[in-house]
């Protein structure tokens, strides 16, 4: 009843709002805000040199540039090659086009763990792709930014397709009859009205890619001060029972995580604004 | 459809495809063939195409086909004899075992929060709806290490509850519970985030007219809801599950690789890959790719399900 009276915008006639709300709420705190909290308020518990020293070792930094770099080429990759197979599976018929379109999703549900060692098996020295390669993958950042790759491929196809989709065919018509060729009507019709859709795929893609373990570890080498991405370091630090020092370069880690979640949130009103729902 | 919150992209893409197959792809609309014939102003030249066609393919091949075609290549490469007893060796049963359950446990309890969380949200007005939303969606934000290091922060020996727990000999962190609350906190939003966006699509006037109509609550959500979610809920259901078989990184720091004891299929092909036991790596890995591969295929069944019986729920809206 509590719920429901502070709560309710307009009485309804259905049951099970104080249930239902009171469970969500419940649940929620104990599984996610209480945890998470504890993340902030252990970080209270130290001194601010010490927070800050923990967060801005070279070590610490060089992981920092590693994740943050890689994450946003291989978000910046997404986009581009996301676009034309989004483009691809929307506009054009080619055999198995289904198949491939259900197949995207596929980094969504295999576990990362298995992504990680099929990627570095295939690109290492004498893997499939590998030994074709005049460079170094496994091992090495690139090595990283192809498993963040893999990682964030469906973000930018899944958010765009339905925009694509609903592309009215007319706006083309009338921009190749008022004289436009082809590439400037893509350019000046098209991709501005898929720009807030791509915008927000790349911050998925890139989120993802900040947080990611399992498919990177195996392929990284994990070399110190080269290789070894941030989510690693606090795994170290923690075997170290370095608790603390985990826990700030955490902290430093959700914030990024939560200004990237507004920055989601913003990008996506955007998108609706513009689809005009 | 949902209000002011970042949606999965399965989610979106779901949407899309549902208003997608009415508005282009249904071989009944005239739309489709429509623009074939007047083509030429309103699509590319058949060069452009092959090689947008060629370009998208040959990178899908490159990071999808490939590497998932080279987890049954490796897993069998020293033939059927070493993978099958890969898989019944008795580290990977346990391992195989301990998987199961952990799902077990957490995916029926997402499963009682997803229905909750989209009754109130999809069926209700409330203030602070889209702050909740957001709040569902945290998980998705936080990278997988993290989550397990907040669990390590309450339950461990120097968190919260660490001392209380040692005294009443209760073990959180490098046992069970923490494997399967680590997995809840990652798989929490999934269900939830399926349900939302189509219950809000549907509305709620079945419900109230079989309120008038004297139903009771559970009778509502038995006879009317469930049905027209049904599809939805499966696919929630099937997608947590695949996703809380293959946590990796969460698991990994609450786990503490007891081999035997708290070693998860993931966790167990890490260590079999590190110790250069590559073929049984793989073998355990095909397990779970199976894995995967039946769930993007109870996907597809699932999306033209919702697309033929969502269309018909919330047709008038559209």
């Amino acid at each position: 009843m509590l719920l429901s009276r502070a709560l309710l915008k307009r009485h309804s006639v259905l049951p099970g709002f104080d249930l239902a709300l009171g469970f969500t709420l419940l649940y929620l705190s104990f599984v996610v805000l209480v945890p998470l909290s504890a993340a902030f308020l252990k970080t209270f518990t130290m001194t601010w040199p010490a927070f800050w020293s923990a967060v801005s070792a070279p070590r610490v930094i060089a992981s920092y540039r590693l994740t943050f770099g890689a994450s946003f080429a291989a978000a910046l990759a997404n986009a581009v090659f996301g676009l034309i197979v989004c483009w691809v599976l929307v506009r054009y018929e080619f055999p198995a086009r289904r198949f491939v379109d259900a197949l995207v999703d596929l980094p969504f549900a295999l576990p990362t763990a298995v992504a990680g060692i099929a990627l570095t098996a295939l690109y290492s020295g004498n893997g499939w792709i590998g030994q074709w390669l005049p460079f170094k993958v496994s091992f090495t950042p690139v090595g990283v930014w192809v498993a963040l790759t893999f990682i964030g491929l469906p973000f930018v196809v899944r958010t765009l397709q339905p925009v694509l989709e609903d592309l009215q065919k007319e706006v083309e018509e009338a921009s190749a009859i008022l004289g436009a060729s082809r590439w400037q009507t893509f350019a000046r019709v098209i991709l501005p009205t898929l720009t807030p859709a791509l915008l927000t795929g790349f911050a998925l893609a890139f989120a993802r890619a900040l947080g990611e373990y399992g498919s990177v570890i195996f392929i990284a080498g994990n070399l110190p001060m080269v290789s070894e991405i941030t989510p690693l370091l606090i795994i170290t630090k923690l075997e170290q029972f370095d608790v603390p020092g985990a826990t700030a370069i955490a902290v430093v880690m959700l914030v990024a995580a939560f200004a990237m979640l507004l920055a989601i949130n913003a990008l996506q009103a955007w998108t609706r604004s513009r689809q005009g729902r | 459809m949902s209000d002011g919150t970042p949606a999965l992209p399965a989610v979106a893409a779901r949407q899309g495809s549902m208003g997608g197959a009415a508005a282009g792809r249904s071989p009944a609309a005239p739309v489709v063939q429509a623009p074939r014939r007047v083509s030429d102003a309103t699509t590319e030249p058949a060069w452009v195409r092959r090689l947008l066609i060629a370009v998208a393919l040959a990178f899908l091949t490159v990071f999808l086909f490939v590497p998932l075609a080279a987890v049954f290549v490796e897993a069998l490469r020293k033939g059927v004899d070493v993978y099958l007893a890969a898989i019944s060796e008795p580290d990977a049963i346990s391992a195989i075992k301990l998987t199961l359950l952990a799902a077990a446990i957490s995916v029926p309890l997402n499963l009682a929060f997803g229905i909750a969380a989209a009754w109130s949200i999809a069926k209700f007005d409330f203030r602070g709806k889209n702050l909740l939303l957001t709040f569902i969606d945290l998980p998705f934000s936080v990278s997988p290490v993290i989550a397990g290091l907040i669990f390590v922060l309450v339950f461990g020996l120097q968190g919260w509850l660490g001392e209380w727990l040692r005294d009443h000999d209760l073990k959180i962190i490098f046992a069970l519970p923490g494997i399967v609350i680590a997995t809840i906190f990652i798989t929490f939003p999934f269900i939830a985030r399926e349900l939302i966006p189509l219950m809000q699509a549907q509305g709620t006037e079945q419900e109230e007219a079989a309120r008038v109509l004297g139903a009771g609550g559970w009778q509502i959500f038995r006879r009317i809801t469930l049905p027209n979610v049904k599809w939805a809920l499966l696919y929630g259901v099937i997608l947590c599950n695949a996703r809380a078989m293959g946590e990796f990184g969460a698991v990994s720091v609450v786990s503490g690789h007891i081999r035997g004891q708290t070693n998860t299929m993931p966790l167990h092909i890490e260590i079999l890959y590190n110790e250069y036991q590559f073929a049984a790596a793989f073998a355990v890995a095909s397990l779970l790719a199976g894995l995967a591969l039946v769930t993007l295929a109870l996907k597809y069944f699932v999306e033209r399900r919702v697309a033929a019986s969502g269309l018909a729920a919330t047709g008038a809206r559209r």
